[in-house]
């Protein structure tokens, strides 16, 4: 069920969206930060769920769903499964080259600042339409099945191709194996 | 409505949902311990209370009181985390799901529903693949050879039949149209059990597909290899004890529960009767809410029994065997239905 849009409505949504949005970008520092590998990998699922629940805000509701199905729930499940298989310890620590700080950090700050300046500077934009309510998986389908049937096909096959070629991979390495009945 | 007004009746419906989902849980437990009991010839539970139906609350209690261990080397932050991850996705998943009749409600509100999402369906299986990490992480934290071998296993079994269950799934959601479970429900409902999806859709492979993809889904037996007992003297909860092994057991009964709801909603026409119009709807207000919730629950029961019953008879599955099911009967079954299907809606168009 869906209630009228009233004035509370918007603030909701702005305080939904900063919490989420901060739980994205902390995971996301998070990420970089831990030295362990898994609990970078668990950062990064805060990440995407974060990512889906702000999809979810714009109306995208099949797009979240299959964020977390897909992302947060496959791939990502796989990478915790290799990490627990390897059993990887802590990441060592370098103690970072010299070039990295006396370079890296003014250029990050430069890039930002002149992200930061393009964005303040620019004239002529204006809000950009979302429409006002949710975009339905059956508008998303008839979209993905009638106009981008070509792209999206292509897609698949190129997927595919990666398939069978970790497939050919896997193989070469052990020689020729058959799987037990 | 008002904003408060639904935020109240949310909470309530939140509250009985979550209360009638623990005792339920509780429950099943009981129920399961009986069945099996009486299948191998004992009596199950029957001391505590008439019949042994004292006997969840004991147990709860029991475990409440037990000493809490947290054994030497474990990875503290993921070893909480585990059970609470794993509890709690079995909890939300039951927030989608329909009970019954959607009418029914102050000013419009639905009672017998937390919420009414259109993706519901979408959102129940996230959720499902959201709670392999209780079960993986648990294993790898505890620091011990064979929690991790249990969560290996449950980990790769998870991810092998999440496949052929959510594949299973699609030939209703292109019957239907829509992934919202109550319009799901609500297309079978017109002449009872003959449109159901079991019968009506000819759905009946993939409820069957769906049974045993949930049956591994859930961890239960003949699929209960992250946890056997003669292997893996527990799996992926050998380390845990008192509230926090309650929490990886009462998961695994919520997400029995769950399961059976879904199933209910996809192949078993939900809350609606199996006659569908041949009985006119009762006038009375008070049975018009509440015998669809017994027809649910019943239905859920059925499966639940089953769930039992299934684990009673069967043996479990070795573990090559159990991949080879997955991945090589199941998954192409579950995408020759789904093509099935496909063509049957292609070529007669339900009018």
């Amino acid at each position: 069920m869906r209630l009228a849009p009233t004035a509370s409505d918007g603030t909701m949504y702005l305080i939904l969206f900063i919490v989420f949005a901060g739980f994205c970008l902390a995971g996301a520092v998070n990420l970089l930060l831990q030295r362990h590998p898994i609990n970078s990998a668990l950062s990064l699922i805060v990440v995407m769920t974060s990512l889906a629940v702000l999809y979810l805000l714009l109306g995208a509701e099949f797009l979240a769903a299959a964020q977390v199905i897909v992302y947060a729930g496959a791939i990502m499940v796989l990478f915790t499964f290799v990490v627990m298989l390897l059993n990887a310890g802590r990441e060592e620590r370098t103690l970072g080259s010299r070039a990295a700080k006396t370079l890296g950090f003014p250029a990050v700050v430069v890039i930002l600042a002149l992200v930061a300046t393009v964005i303040v500077k620019a004239t002529g934009l204006h809000g950009a339409m979302l429409s006002d309510g949710i975009t339905s998986t059956v508008d998303l389908s008839r979209v993905l099945f009638r106009e981008l049937l070509l792209p999206f096909e292509v897609t698949s096959v190129l997927v595919l191709v990666a398939i069978l070629g970790a497939v050919a991979l896997a193989r070469s390495a052990g020689g020729e194996r058959t799987a037990g009945k | 409505m008002t904003i408060v007004e639904f935020f109240l009746w949310s909470v309530l419906k939140v509250v009985a949902v979550t209360v009638l989902l623990l005792m339920a849980v509780a429950y099943t437990v009981l129920l399961e311990r009986k069945l099996v009991g009486r299948i191998q010839n004992r009596w199950g539970p029957s001391r505590v209370g008439p019949f042994g139906l004292w006997q969840p609350l004991v147990d709860g209690l029991k475990n409440l009181l037990k000493e809490d261990v947290n054994p030497t080397g474990v990875y503290k932050p993921l070893y909480l985390l585990a059970p609470i991850l794993s509890f709690t996705c079995a909890m939300i998943s039951i927030a989608v799901v329909p009970f019954g009749e959607p009418n029914v409600g102050p000013k419009g509100l639905p009672l017998f529903q937390i919420s009414n999402v259109n993706i519901g369906l979408l959102v129940i299986l996230g959720i499902t693949s959201i709670g392999v990490y209780g079960i993986a992480l648990s294993g790898w934290s505890s620091n011990s050879k064979y929690s991790l071998l249990g969560s290996l296993r449950a980990s790769a079994q998870l991810i092998s039949y999440e496949l052929a269950l959510g594949l299973s799934l699609v030939g209703v959601v292109i019957r239907a149209g829509t992934f919202n479970l109550r319009e799901i429900v609500e297309q079978q409902a017109t002449k009872g059990i003959l449109t159901w999806n079991f019968f009506g859709g000819f759905q009946f492979v993939a409820f069957f597909i769906y049974l045993m993809a949930a049956y591994a889904e859930t961890n239960r037996a003949p699929f209960d290899l992250p946890e056997c007992e003669s292997e893996l003297t527990g799996g992926y909860h050998t380390e845990y004890s008192a509230m926090k092994f309650a929490m990886f057991f009462m998961a695994e009964y919520a997400n029995m529960i769950t399961v059976g709801c879904v199933a209910t909603l996809m192949f078993l026409g939900g809350w609606t009767s199996p006659f569908g119009d041949f009985i006119p709807p009762p006038e009375n207000i008070v049975a018009h809410a509440v015998f669809p919730i017994l027809w649910f629950a019943l239905k859920v029961f059925c499966f639940l029994f089953l769930y039992v019953w299934v684990r009673g008879t069967l043996p479990r599955f070795r573990y090559d065997q159990l991949m080879n099911f997955g991945w090589r009967y199941l998954m192409p079954l579950a995408m020759l239905n789904i093509v099935a299907t496909s063509l049957w809606q292609a070529f007669h168009p339900v009018s």
